[in-house]
Formats: C-alpha cells, structure tokens, sequence
C-alpha cells in the first residue's frame, strides 16, 4: 500500500515538473512563414522563406529571445491569394503563431489583412506597395511611394533633367496606384499632359516589340525622355532585351524600375542593360560592413557562391530584427504588449544606418538609386541625404491627402482625417 | 559649363594629335594623384578630371577611361593603390594594377572601392572616346564613333570636321561626318543649307534638330526645316508600317511554334493535352542545361540543343502518352483534367529539382542585336531567326506527315482507326509516335523561346491558352490552318496593340475568336470528308 502511494507520488512531482518546466522558458516562440513555396511567386517568395529560416538559426545560436527558441512554422500558400487567407488563419488558430513574416504582392496582403485583424495577430510586410493602407496589426517593413518612386522621379527630373516621362506597369493595383500618384506629382510639378504616356501590360508580357517601338518614337520628340517602370516579375526580361535589340541604351532613354533587384537580373545577361535604373532602399553592392556580414551569412547558409541579396530580403532583416528588440523591451510576446513596445524600436539597416519604427507602422528607409552592371549588380548613383519615414496615405491622391496614421495612444487610428477630426475617413483610394 | 568646354576644347586637340603622343606617359606619382582625384570628385567635378586625365596625354589615359565606364576602375581601400577589375563576380574579385597592368589576383570585395560612373559620365566618356576612335584604323570603329557623334558634336569639332570628312575615304564613315555637322550647324547657327542635308535623315537627332529649326524665327529657316520634316515623316510612316508587320509575323511565328506541336496532339490525334505548355518548357530547360554542359560555346550549346530538345520532349510526351492519356482514350474531359495535374506536376518537379528561380539562357552573338536597314527600321535579329526557324519547323513537319510512311499511317489512323488496323497497321504505335512527335516539336518550340522569354517554371502556362486559340483557329487537323491562324492572329495583335493597349488587344483578339468560331465552328480551314464527322 505504501509503496503504491509512493510510486504515485513520485509520478504526479515527475508529471508536476514535466509540465513545469514546458511551461517556463522552454516554451519555443513560434514564428509563421507565409510566402508561396510553389506557384508563380515561388520565384521571388522563396528566397524570402530561406531568408527568415537563417535569421531564426542565426537567433537561436545567440540564444534566442528572452531565453526561449524560436521555432519557424512554414506553410505554402501557393501563390493562391484565398489560400493566403486561409493560411493566415491555420498559422494563427491552430498553430497560435506568435508572429507572421510574409506575403509578397498587395493582393494576397488585402486578403490576410481581415484574419489577421480578427485574430490580432502580427504580421511583417516586406516588399515595397502602394500604401493607402495601415493596419494595427501589420507591420510594413518595405517601402511606401513615397520612399521608393517619388525620390526617384525627383532624381530622374533634377539630375538628369527628364521632361518627357513613360510610366508602364503591369496592369494591376500596385502599377496603377503608384502611376496614378506619380502622374499627380508630375503634373503638380508643371509636366504637361502630353509629356506623360502611360501604359499597362498584362502579367507576364512577352511581346514587348510594338511597345518598346511606340517608347523610342515617344522619346524622339528631342526632350530628355525616361520610363518609370513598374512592370513585375518576369515580363521584365522580355522589355529589356527588347530595349536592348531595338538598340535603346541607357543614355538615349534611361528606365528606372521599382520592381527589378539582384534576384531579377539574375535571370538574364546584364550586359546590353548597363546604365538602366533601378530604385531600391538597398543594394547587394552596398559597402557596408554589416552588409557585407550579411552576404557572407547568406551565401554560407544557402552553400552557393553566386547566389544574391535583395531589398525584401533586407526588409524581412529589419523586422526580423525589430520583432527580436520589441518583445526584448516588452519583455513578452503578448501581441497587443509587442504592438506597443515596437513603435519608436530602432535597429541597423544594411547600408550602415539604422531603421526606426514610426507609429504609422511604416519604417524610415535611405532611398538608393542604382544603375544596372555587366556583373547583375547595382552600383549607387544617387541616395538621399538621410532616412526617408513611409508615408500610409500618399500627399497626391484625392481622398487620401487629409489622412494620417497614428498607432498610439491615445489617437490610435489607421486613417485619420485631420480635417474632418474623425477617425475612419478612410477613402477607398486604391480601388477607384 | 564654360570650364568644361574649353577644357574638352584642349582634350580635342590633344586627341587628334593622339598618334605623335602615344609613347607619352607620366610619371606614376602624377599618375595616382590624377586618379585619386578621380576617385575623390562629386559626379559633376569629375566631368573635369575625366577631361583632365585625357590631356595629360598619357598612353594610358584610353586604358582607364575605358575601364572607368565600363565601371571597373577601383582602389585597394587599405593600400590606396589603383586597379582594374577583371573580373566582378562573388565576393573575391579578380584585378589587375591600373598604373603597370600588373595582375594582382583575388582580392575581397570589402577591400575594393570602385569608382563610381553614372550615365551623364558615361556619355561624357563615349564623345570622348568616340573621338579618339576618328582616327583609328578600323573602319567599322570609325562608323560607329562618326554615329555617335550626331548630337553631340561642339564647336571645336565641327571645325575640324571638313577636314576630316575630305580624309576621309569610306564613303558611309564620310556621311555620317557630314550628317553630324548638318545637325549641329542647324542647331547651332540655324544654317539653312544644314536643313537640305538632313532632309530625308532618317536620325532622331537629326529630327530633334529640324523641329528646333521649324520653332526659329526666321521664316525662311523654319519654312525650309517644315518642309524637310514633311518628306521625312513620310518616309517614317513607310519604315512604321513594315516595322508592325515584322513585328506581327514574329509573334505570328512564336505563335506557330507553339502551336505547331499541339496541332499534331490536339488537331490530328484528338488528345486534349493540357501539358504541352510544359513540355515547350522542357526545351527551354534542355538549351539552359547544354549551355551549363558546354560553358562559353552558347552557340553551339543552342544549335545542339535543338536536338536535344526534341528529344526530351519527345521522350517525356511518350512517358505521359504510356502512363496517363492511353488509359483515358475517348474520354476527353478525365484526358483535359489528368494532363493538367501533369502539368503542374511538372512545374512542381522543375522548381524543386532545378529552381524556382528563372535561368539564364545566353544569347549567342550571331543572334543578338538588330540588322540595320535605316536609322528609323532595324529588324532584331533573334526574331528573325525565330521566324526562319518556325518556317523550317513547319516544313519539316509537313514533309514527315505528306511524304514518309509515318505520314501516311498517321493519316490512316487517324481517318479510320478500325480499318487502318485491319490493313496490318499498328495503331498503338502509330499514337506513341504521333505522340512522341508533337511533343518533340513542342520541345523545339522551347529551345526557340528561351531565346525571347524567361525560361522558368512558368514558361509553359504562358503559351498554353495562345497554342489552344490558334489550333481551334486555324481549323483542327490542319496544319496550314495553324500556320495561317497563327501568323494573322499575330499580326492583328500587333497592329491592334498601338493604338489599344496590349490587355485590351489581347481582349479584342479572343472576342474576335470567340466570333469566328460562332460563324465557323470548325475554323478556317475545316476538314472534310468523312473522317471529320468522327
């Protein structure tokens, strides 16, 4: 009998301590990674989930946070945008992931935006977008317009003293909200009507030959002539060999791209490119050590000489890194607790400088302008003088000039209007 | 602006007696202080240092103006020494010293500066250089700097020009000369018999510079450079129209190509086949992966890729033919939904196996760039052997189904399979070859899309609806019909696009389909007899 109760004693203190000590510091922090393994975006997406894979190692060998592991929890949304949306939801319901890295284009971003609100989860935004959007429960760690095509329509008009301007895109809500801001800035800025062209191309254009002939024609009428570019993905290498056959070189009329990296040029001989532009708030070329730290880390972990760096990549290393310093200073990963403490969290960048978190949920970004090498990499022209803060709602939309964003207390909106003095005057901008 | 003038005024004179300079060199110190203050400069002061290292005459002076554009003149950040890069990938870059041409080795990116080049240097650089190449030897670099030159000729120049053009004995080279001088003389002193030598000028600048005249206030000039615009616009409108027609029948021919296997598949044998899109993409693999195997030959990687290409796909069509259609014969809607769970199989399989990311295909020399056949009309080149290569590929095909056994069972099988067989023909293996041959054609296809597109897993999605729509276009079973519908379908595309935008073409073109098949159901050229009630 007394052996009986002593074997059940000792059970329940060894069950006691089990649970103890799963419940204490060895509970892993759990972080989602949402970004297509599979499907169209497979091509830019992936690199992004190797990315978060090496920093959480990285984080781990230094002893994670607060004492606790990291654990990643990857899922495929395969480049499905109501996957996304269901993902999101596996990743926070089931999976109760303290914190989400991913998404790469706007339309898969609006479809997780309402689970991830209803949920109140987290979720890092890497890649440049539109803007006229802030949520408080997304962070977004790449650039807003006005830290990407803005400077690079300044240095386009001051610099090489462009008056003639094309601004061709992929005919979706990224390319025609940033072409409609962008036509707004030009006009504002004296450009007349006929010195802007605009055109849209479907996804993965392949037939750039009457396109590119009407930009030459375009650029002929004997004033300095550019193309804004926010053509996506792979109808890229078409354009540009195009550019390059029809014999338009960067010097006769130059195309700055807000969509094409390292990754992209990857994919193609750079030679014929040489001079082209390109708009990013980092570069692989940058000469910085921390950069250089961060190639060195990237090409250990993949096991591949000539594998690149790129702007997202960058971006996810911001937030990545301003998640660490944020439950470091709340000293919990409780969302709303995590919310708080990050806003005003300042970390390095990669060009030698640092990224703060501003209460719109945007970040401060040096903005590069790059031109294209023989060897696929970028080499810097032109940068702003300091950090650029991202800007939700764009100063050149209708509708959207009024508003603000303040995720503290006690204004703690999204979309405030100044002038109306109420929150929630949210126009639907991107949609008109 | 002043400065930089007079100073590219000396440079001048200091290149056309380049010759009598050549063995001229300064002394290493001198030397490292000019390209340190190079390295030194904003954008806008090393416009002067640019035009500085230049004048000091040394032998050398073309060596790093030339590395310097082509942005691989750099300093060892820890020895302050100057050197060329040889070679700029990874993290340790191969470089040789700027001032003896001494190879140095690898050396780590971290501990290189380059020196940075923009593209108003850039072009700075090329009148310089272009300048110097006046008096080169080699007549083809004589044209192309006396090219470069319109537009950017300056006042010094364009004094010596007469002389140079009176020396000069090619014909096109001397031309070009007088051309360039044209434009700046209407540009700069409103010369009204300029305006007669530009007249007929096919050169943007050339234009540029007529449309300033006709803005002038002297009547006579203005009237004179209008008049020259007109004949010119004329001119433009003929070269603008032949340009929309190449560009129509080289996507016509991509078209073709990518159809041209599926009208064997689809049109000839029946079978629904949704991968054949992925198929076109294993030849664009397969020219990717010969390039890998024979680095530095991609052209002879390319012309054995065709080959190689076929096939693979071919191979790979047979394997799907075995395993999935066979079983699934008469019963196209299982055929449609299995070959499109093949296809993304394959996708699938491409970017776990190879990448997600594109590869990159190279373009051999002999097809890159554009003949010129005016300054207004260049027809580029990759297209054209595109369209060359989709001609032989339907010739080709059209032999093998008219003149060869294959050809002729095919036909029978297809007519009347019950009584082909009951002649003593093997109608399974006619299918595998059938089969076995559109998908190679499919193959063929790739390894002339990798020369246009991205080759990626994608690449197949691309072109499926496109090859589906000119098949059913061009009559199913006819291989004219989709050799016709694919170079219309083209060319309306083409022509459309301009004026309505490429989505809204693209639209214009399915809608104008979707009509026609309305009128007639069976396409342009509808087969007949018996065999098409089947």
């Amino acid at each position: 009998m007394s052996l009986k109760k002593h074997v059940k004693l000792g059970l329940s203190a060894l069950a006691l301590s089990i649970s103890f000590n799963s419940l204490a510091a060895e509970d892993p922090i759990k972080v989602g990674i949402l970004h297509s393994l599979s499907g169209t975006m497979a091509i830019s997406e992936s690199t992004l989930k190797d990315t978060m894979l090496m920093l959480i190692e990285k984080q781990n060998e230094a002893g994670g946070i607060l004492g606790r592991q990291l654990e990643p929890v990857v899922v495929d949304p395969a480049s499905n945008w109501p996957l996304f949306a269901e993902k999101a939801r596996e990743l926070l319901a089931q999976e109760k992931v303290d914190v989400i890295f991913g998404n790469w284009t706007s339309v898969s971003r609006k479809s997780v935006l309402p689970v991830v609100e209803e949920l109140n989860g987290l979720l890092f935004y890497p890649v440049q977008y539109e803007g006229e959007e802030s949520s408080e429960n997304v962070f977004y760690t790449g650039a807003a317009p006005n830290q990407q095509a803005i400077p690079a329509v300044n240095y386009l008009m001051n610099e090489i003293g462009v008056e003639r301007w094309v601004l061709a895109g992929t005919d979706y809500v990224y390319p025609r909200t940033t072409n409609k801001i962008l036509e707004t800035y030009l006009k504002d800025k004296g450009v007349a009507a006929e010195d802007i062209m605009i055109n849209y191309t479907p996804f993965g254009h392949s037939n750039w030959q009457s396109i590119v002939s009407d930009i030459k024609q375009f650029g002929s009428a004997g004033k300095k002539t550019a193309v804004v570019s926010t053509i996506n993905g792979d109808a890229n290498v078409p354009f540009y060999r195009e550019l390059a056959n029809q014999g338009i070189d960067a010097a006769d009329i130059p195309v700055v791209a807000f969509s094409v990296g390292e990754q992209e040029l990857s994919g193609i001989d750079t030679a014929p490119l040489v001079g082209h532009l390109a708009a990013w708030n980092y570069f692989m070329s940058v000469e910085s050590d921390a950069n250089y730290d961060f190639i060195d880390a990237w090409i250990e972990y993949k096991g591949d000489e000539t594998v690149v760096t790129n702007d997202p990549m960058e971006a996810h290393y911001i937030g990545f890194n301003m998640y660490v310093e944020a439950v470091k200073k709340a000293g919990t990963t409780d969302v709303d607790a995590v919310k708080d403490a990050i806003i005003g969290v300042s970390v390095p960048n990669l060009t030698g400088g640092f990224a703060t978190m501003m209460p719109n949920h945007h970040i401060t970004k040096p903005v590069l302008i790059g031109e294209i090498q023989d060897n696929g990499q970028f080499s810097v022209v032109w940068e702003t003088a300091s950090t650029v803060a991202g800007d939700a709602w764009s100063d050149f939309l209708p509708g959207s000039r009024d508003l603000i964003s303040d995720w503290r207390k006690p204004l703690f909106c999204g979309n405030f209007n100044v002038v109306a003095g109420t929150c929630g005057g949210a126009a639907k901008v991107a949609a008109e | 602006m002043g400065i930089s003038r007079s100073l590219s005024q000396l440079l001048l004179i200091c290149c056309l007696l380049w010759p009598a300079l050549a063995s001229a060199q300064v002394e290493d110190s001198e030397a490292q202080q000019l390209l340190t203050t190079l390295a030194d400069a904003s954008f806008v002061e090393k416009r002067q240092v640019v035009n500085r290292i230049a004048d000091s005459g040394d032998e050398r002076a073309r060596y790093w103006l030339e590395s310097f554009a082509a942005n691989k003149l750099g300093r060892i950040e820890s020895s302050g020494q100057f050197i060329v890069i040889l070679e700029n990938r990874g993290r340790d870059w191969t470089v040789e010293n700027a001032l003896t041409r001494e190879n140095l080795g690898e050396v780590s990116r971290r501990d290189l500066d380059t020196i940075r080049v923009n593209n108003a240097l850039r072009t700075e650089l090329e009148s310089i250089l272009s300048v110097i190449d006046l008096k080169s030897p080699d007549q083809d670099q004589r044209l192309t700097a006396a090219r470069a030159l319109k537009g950017s000729v300056d006042d010094t120049l364009a004094e010596r020009l007469p002389e140079l053009i009176a020396a000069e004995d090619s014909e096109s080279v001397s031309e070009a000369l007088t051309e360039a001088l044209a434009i700046y003389r209407v540009e700069e002193q409103g010369d009204i018999k300029a305006v007669d030598t530009l007249s007929g000028s096919l050169n943007s600048e050339a234009r540029a510079a007529l449309q300033q005249a006709m803005r002038s206030d002297d009547e006579a000039l203005a009237e004179a450079a209008a008049s020259a615009m007109d004949s010119i616009e004329q001119k433009l409108k003929l070269n603008r129209a032949a340009e929309t027609l190449y560009f129509g029948l080289s996507l016509g021919s991509v078209l073709v190509l990518a159809a041209i296997g599926l009208a064997i598949t689809f049109g000839v044998m029946g079978v629904i086949n949704m991968a054949h899109g992925e198929l076109i993409m294993l030849g664009a693999y397969t020219t990717w992966g010969m390039q890998q195997l024979l680095p530095g030959q991609p052209g002879l990687a390319l012309v054995l890729s065709i080959p190689a290409g076929f096939l693979v796909a071919a191979l790979a069509g047979i394997a799907i033919e075995r395993t999935v259609i066979q079983h699934l014969k008469g019963r196209p809607l299982e055929t449609l939904l299995a070959t499109f769970g093949v296809s993304l199989i394959l996708q699938q399989l491409v970017r776990t196996v190879i990448s997600p990311l594109n590869r990159t295909v190279i373009t051999p020399e002999w097809m890159s760039g554009s003949v010129m056949i005016n300054e207004a009309l260049s027809l580029t080149l990759n297209r054209m052997y595109v369209i060359g290569f989709a001609l032989v590929v339907f010739a080709g095909l059209m032999l093998i189904m008219r003149k060869t056994r294959l050809g002729l069972e095919v036909r029978a099988v297809t007519q009347n399979r019950a009584m082909a067989r009951s002649m003593g023909i093997k109608a399974t293996k006619v299918d595998i070859m059938t089969f076995g041959l559109g998908s190679g054609v499919a193959g063929l296809a790739g390894v002339a899309l990798s020369q246009i597109t991205n080759v990626g897993p994608n690449l197949g999605q691309n072109y499926i609806i496109d090859s589906f729509m000119v098949v059913v276009f061009g009559g199913v079973g006819n291989l004219w019909g989709t050799l016709l519908a694919g170079l219309s379908l083209g060319t309306i595309n083409q022509l459309l696009e301009p004026w309505a935008g490429a989505v809204l073409a693209k639209i214009i073109v399915l809608v104008f389909i979707i009509l026609f098949i309305q009128k007639r159901p069976k396409g342009l050229f509808p087969q007949k007899g018996r065999a098409a009630e089947g």
